[in-house]
């Protein structure tokens, strides 16, 4: 028989003011297997807890209920002081009297009732609690970041500096995301390539990082300090260590009819190409369904100019296999699909343009050489208007609900860009709302309405249609009450962001879950911004929800902070509450493999004496390091072979029983 | 005398106190039932929490023996779908006890004594008045006499 002590507490007035706890105590001794119920001004007081440490010590109790706050509240505190008097701290049970009684009940005598009935609950579960030992597990000292954008950066670096080996993973031929896009950045006007390249440098030569780019994540498996991952190596078609960089493969390249994705579709890039000129690596890649040596096998001119031999048509994907501890998931964001916003004309005219296309143009080193020039036929324009909110704060089903955070101060960068090259533009900006929360962020949006005369206007666009060389913009002035048309020469579109395509099916290989919007989802919103669910797994910059570069880079070192931490331990102790399968009850059915989101569950082939003679049954095998203890899969056990520690049937039907007493 | 003993009679229906047992998930419903306490929102005594890890431990036998032994009604609370601390347990949950109320109507128990509902742990007033909306219907409904064992004195 159990030896169980019960020790309620009165948390001064907290809990004594409406529950009689001499009562409870009282009660409490009656219930089976208590040897000692006693009662406690502050039990988490050091007074208390020693009270509570003696009495372990003194009385042999082999199991103890603390009846108090919430276990949120002091489980832990508990547990620490049973442990330190020789118990182990799985055999500690809290009633929770405080929030869930005293807290919420008025009526003194159902309050004490009901304490009691939490009390025999309780006890009845403690009676029925084992000792658990938790188990460790080593660590892989070496991290994954998969994007290679600046927030792929930021995290990289600041683990390399910490003394860790990380791999980058990036899809594109090149590192650098949508930073190395943009031409100025808000709200200091500095260049983003000056700040961007650097890091990128740095990154490709720093001796802790590899930088895998043209590479996707295939597989992910196993765990927190035990990730096991598949990275899909493309073929570039170009040896990485042969060639020098010197791009004569690139000048002869006769094809030229691929729209180049960095500079968004505004020019055409070669088949053979590096995506701009700061590229890291700068190594080229061979586009192999624009390449004519791949569609029709007479070519080859890469080949025959390449001094370094660096071109190999015959390369093929490779596949890494590697071991991670932690994993850091950077993948971004792009601009929403215009398909469903025909009133704008995107994609019928060439002067309509989003404002990613706008920083290529007025980008030095974009396609225009920095000169806006409309896309139509290559004239200044002289009135440009800016629509903002498009496909944002849309609760349409075409739209996105949220804000994207980022579109009122890229506009009013744009609209400060032109004013300050071309003093004679006329600038018109239509907005919902304007929101510049941030340092500095709405000095710089009244500077361009009040320095350089950019004209706001509070309304939405109806439409934007040709009027010969021109653009008919329109639309409504909400603060006027009238209708109002521009005839526009360009119509810049600040285009929802959104979640990358493939987040979802990342999300579902990491086992890390996506929002409605398929941003990924952080573990709590104001307290764990940078972790995930999943143990091991932080989030880095806007795949986690629309973000400034600032906001960003924070967030990356954030998690690599977080990353750092747990590489810097030597061992990770796992939660001993995890499901167990009885062997001689599992019928193999593995239903239960099914149901488990962490694949924790796998099968063997045990042998077993069954009438005398030596049988083979296939069982289900639970991987403690992988199991986080849901109790999802004792549900669908039909035989009930699989339980779970800490909250096993017996346990839980115990704990019914005694309330319903 | 005769008024008196209507009255009387009036009280003792109202006497009806019903058991409701609520498994509550530690993520969210939990924390929201805690939440309920801190910020003070009342609730009525006859309800007794059971914390499970996750709203999917709760095996629909446990529901079964909480009727058998007494309980009125039984509450299954978790996290709001999307929001599964496990990813995809309270998933699990809806389906399971979908299915398992409409056992419950075939048994001859009305479905209104077993209430599954997402509580998030930011959502006290929800918690209060999920339960005070439960503990109505089962009022009306009154006591739980379809599965009880007879051999179980309450």
């Amino acid at each position: 028989m159990a030896r169980i002590g019960v020790f309620v507490c009165w948390c001064g007035s907290n809990i004594a003011g409406i529950v009689d706890v001499k009562e409870v105590a009282k009660e409490a001794a009656k219930m089976p297997g208590v040897v000692l119920s006693t009662d406690y001004q502050y039990m988490c007081s050091e007074i208390g807890q020693n009270l509570f440490k003696n009495a372990i010590k003194e009385q042999k109790l082999d199991r103890v209920v603390v009846a108090a706050c919430s276990p949120r509240m002091h489980e832990a505190t508990f547990r620490k002081a049973a442990e330190s008097v020789g118990l182990n701290p799985y055999l500690v049970e809290i009633a929770n009297i405080r929030e869930h009684c005293s807290w919420v009940h008025k009526n003194k005598v159902e309050a004490t009732e009901k304490a009691i009935a939490l009390v025999r609950a309780a006890v009845a579960k403690a009676t029925l609690n084992q000792e658990l030992i938790a188990g460790e597990i080593g660590i892989e000292k070496r991290a994954l970041v998969i994007g290679g954008g600046i927030a792929g950066i930021q995290t990289a670096l600041d683990i390399a500096d910490a003394g860790y080996t990380v791999d980058i993973i990036e899809k594109t031929p090149s590192i650098g995301g949508k930073m190395a896009q943009i031409d100025k950045t808000f709200p200091t006007l500095d260049c983003s390539a000056c700040i961007l390249t650097p890091k990128m440098v740095d990154a490709s030569m720093h001796p802790n990082i590899n930088i895998h780019t043209y590479s996707e994540v295939e597989k992910v498996s196993g765990y927190v300090g035990n990730f096991e991952v598949t990275i899909n190596k493309k073929a570039r078609s170009v040896i990485m260590e042969k060639c020098s960089g010197c791009g004569v493969c690139i000048e002869k390249c006769p094809s030229k009819k691929t729209k180049s994705e960095f500079e968004e579709g505004l020019i055409n890039r070669k088949a053979i190409y590096t995506p701009f000129p700061q590229a890291v690596p700068n190594v080229p890649v061979i586009d192999r369904e624009a390449c004519i040596k791949f569609k029709t096998g007479k070519c080859g001119i890469c080949k025959k100019v390449c001094t370094a031999e660096a071109i190999d048509f015959e390369q093929e994907n490779t596949k890494i296999v590697q071991k991670y501890g932690v994993i850091i998931v950077s993948t971004g964001y792009d601009l929403m699909d215009l398909d469903r916003f025909g009133e704008y004309a995107y994609g019928e005219d060439p002067d309509v343009i989003t404002s990613l296309e706008f920083e290529r143009l007025t980008n030095a080193a974009g396609p225009t050489s920095g000169k806006l020039l409309r896309p139509s036929n290559h004239k200044k324009p002289e009135k440009v208007v800016f629509i903002q909110c498009v496909g944002s704060r849309d609760n349409t089903c075409r739209g996105k609900t949220y804000c994207s955070k980022i579109c009122c101060m890229y506009t009013a960068k744009h609209a400060m860009l032109i004013k300050e090259k071309y003093p004679d533009i006329e600038v018109h900006v239509f907005y919902i709302d304007i929101r510049t929360p941030g340092k500095n962020f709405d000095e710089f949006q009244r500077r361009a309405v009040e320095y350089y005369g950019v004209n706001y206007i509070k309304g939405m666009v109806g439409k934007v249609f040709p009027d010969g060389e021109k653009l008919i913009v329109s639309g409504v002035d909400t603060l006027i009450g009238e209708t109002i048309e521009i005839d526009a020469d360009l119509v810049v579109l600040a285009v929802a962001t959104k979640a990358k395509d493939d987040a979802e099916e990342l999300g579902r290989k990491l086992s890390i879950s996506t929002d409605t919007n398929n941003f990924f989802t952080e573990a709590h919103p104001k307290l764990r911004p940078v972790e995930t669910h999943s143990a091991g797994i932080y989030l880095a910059g806007a795949c986690q929800g629309p973000k400034d570069i600032p906001e960003t880079v924070a967030q990356a070192s954030a998690a690599a902070s977080k990353a750092i931490i747990l590489l810097s331990k030597s061992k990770l102790v796992n939660n001993p509450c995890v499901a167990e399968v009885d062997e001689a009850l599992c019928c193999g059915c593995l239903e239960c493999t099914n149901i488990c989101p962490y694949e924790a569950i796998s099968s063997k082939t045990i042998e077993i004496r069954e009438h005398g003679k030596i049988v083979k049954k296939l069982v289900s095998e639970v991987n403690e390091a992988l199991c986080q203890g849901c109790g999802g899969c004792t549900v669908t056990c039909r035989p009930s072979a699989i339980d779970l520690n800490g909250f096993s049937n017996k346990q839980i039907l115990a704990e019914v029983d005694a309330l319903c007493f | 005398m005769f008024l008196e003993s209507k009255e009387e009679v009036i009280i003792e229906k109202e006497e009806f106190k019903p058991l409701i047992v609520a498994f509550c998930c530690n993520w969210c419903s939990y924390a929201g039932a805690d939440l309920a306490g801190t910020s003070r929102q009342n609730y009525p005594a006859n309800i007794r929490i059971i914390k499970v890890p996750c709203s999917c431990r709760v095996n629909p036998n446990f529901v079964l023996r909480a009727f058998q032994n007494g309980a009125d009604g039984v509450v299954i609370a978790g996290c709001h779908p999307g929001d599964c601390h496990y990813s995809t347990g309270n998933y699990f949950t809806r389906r399971r006890l979908t299915i398992f109320t409409n056992l419950l109507d075939y048994i001859g128990i009305e479905r209104e004594r077993l209430k599954v509902d997402w509580i998030s742990a930011a959502e006290a007033n929800k918690f209060a008045s999920v339960m005070n909306e439960v503990l109505e219907k089962v009022h009306k409904l009154g006591p739980n006499r379809k599965l009880r064992d007879v051999r179980w004195k309450r």
